[in-house]
């Protein structure tokens, strides 16, 4: 008895000792990745999904990005605009990346990049809106992020957002699903152990939307989320609901000073 | 389905007798033909990229078949050796015989 004591002791020590120079070892060599104690789920990754990530010829979510640069300049509705008609070069869409989801004044709650994009096909462009998780929708969410691709986050949580933001925390911390777990159990208390066979990362937001190798495609953080809560056997809500929506406002503040990312991919 | 996009990664110069990569990619369905639609329950006909070459100053330089089994957006990567500048010219065929096809110029000193 006392000799597997002592065995599951030096094992513990072990895995221990592992832990520690897996967290410490690269603290100086991630660069935009890592600002203060925030790491992006780039740092993570394995460097073979690391290496996809840098060049973009590999990275499979471009194909997606490439479609919808032709969607930009196509006009559709009965307004027959196409985005490029007001917004012209899609470059104008530098910075907004890093500060949705905001809140809508006429919608009196927050809104994000995805429901932007299609609140501007129904009001200007007079067409139908796109389907959450469509490839049209994940392609121009992606294609207007890409523009900030290296902008640090800088969402705001003042003013109108604030009680928006409260909620969002309060999802974040609250127990759900059979295994009664929050968000924060795993990614804020157990970030950087393992779960059985994955590195639990801080679960920030900045590269979504993201080509997830699981997925063999590139989706959204709402589909994401789903996944997440549908791991702690909760019921999930719908992608596109309030209450995700609140919860990107928490999670994005959470990831301000990280870089956007957008596509990035992830395991 | 979008108009498939073919894509190239080569190098713009190379040094004589250096044996470069080149890295393709072209956007496409490849529909195998083994598919059923759910609704009607009728076969999806097959449609996929069968041939891809790659030219060099209009001489062969690599060439491939592609069978059903080969997964959407293919990619493929092969290696060249060059002794002269020129131009590469890639063309993949599709079943219904259209082709696409991309250049790429390269210097070589």
């Amino acid at each position: 008895m006392r000799r597997l004591v002592l065995a599951l002791l030096c094992g513990s020590a072990v895995s221990l000792a592992f832990a520690g120079v897996a967290v410490t070892d690269d603290a100086a060599q991630w660069g935009p990745y890592k600002v203060g104690d925030k790491r992006s789920g780039y740092t993570f990754a394995q460097p073979e999904t690391r290496a996809i990530q840098e060049d973009d010829f590999e990275n499979p979510a471009f194909l997606l990005v490439d479609a919808a640069a032709e969607l930009w300049e196509t006009a559709e509705g009965e307004a027959g605009k196409s985005c490029a008609d007001c917004h012209e070069d899609v470059e104008s869409m530098k910075g907004v990346g890093t500060r949705y989801p905001i809140y809508f004044e006429p919608w009196g709650k927050l809104m994000n990049v995805e429901q932007r994009i299609n609140q501007c096909r129904v009001d200007n462009m007079k067409a139908e809106p796109w389907k959450y998780e469509s490839d049209a929708l994940l392609g121009m969410t992606m294609l207007v992020k890409l523009q900030s691709r290296g902008m640090p986050m800088e969402v705001s949580i003042d003013g109108p957002a604030a009680p928006f933001y409260e909620k969002g925390k309060a999802f974040y911390e609250e127990r759900r699903g059979q295994l009664d777990m929050a968000c924060a159990h795993c990614h804020v208390d157990n970030a950087g152990t393992m779960l059985r066979a994955n590195l639990l990362t801080q679960g920030q937001p900045n590269g979504f939307p993201t080509y997830r190798l699981k997925w063999q495609k590139a989706g959204s953080l709402h589909r994401r989320l789903r996944g997440c809560n549908k791991q702690v056997r909760a019921k999930p809500f719908k992608a596109g609901s309030d209450e995700y929506v609140n919860l990107e406002l928490y999670i994005s503040h959470r990831a301000n000073g990280l870089p956007v990312e957008t596509p990035a991919v992830r395991n | 389905m979008a108009k498939p996009k073919p894509r190239i990664r080569a190098p713009k110069k190379a040094s004589k007798g250096e044996v470069i990569e080149i890295k393709t990619l072209i956007s496409h369905p490849m529909e195998s033909g083994q598919r059923k639609d759910r609704k009607t329950g009728e076969i999806i006909p097959r449609k996929i990229i069968n041939a891809f070459t790659c030219t060099y100053n209009g001489q062969e330089v690599f060439k491939a078949d592609f069978h059903p089994a080969i997964s959407a957006n293919p990619y493929m990567s092969f290696f060249v050796k060059v002794k002269e500048s020129g131009e590469f010219e890639f063309t993949w065929v599709d079943d219904d015989g259209t082709t696409y096809s991309k250049k790429s110029k390269l210097t070589v000193n």
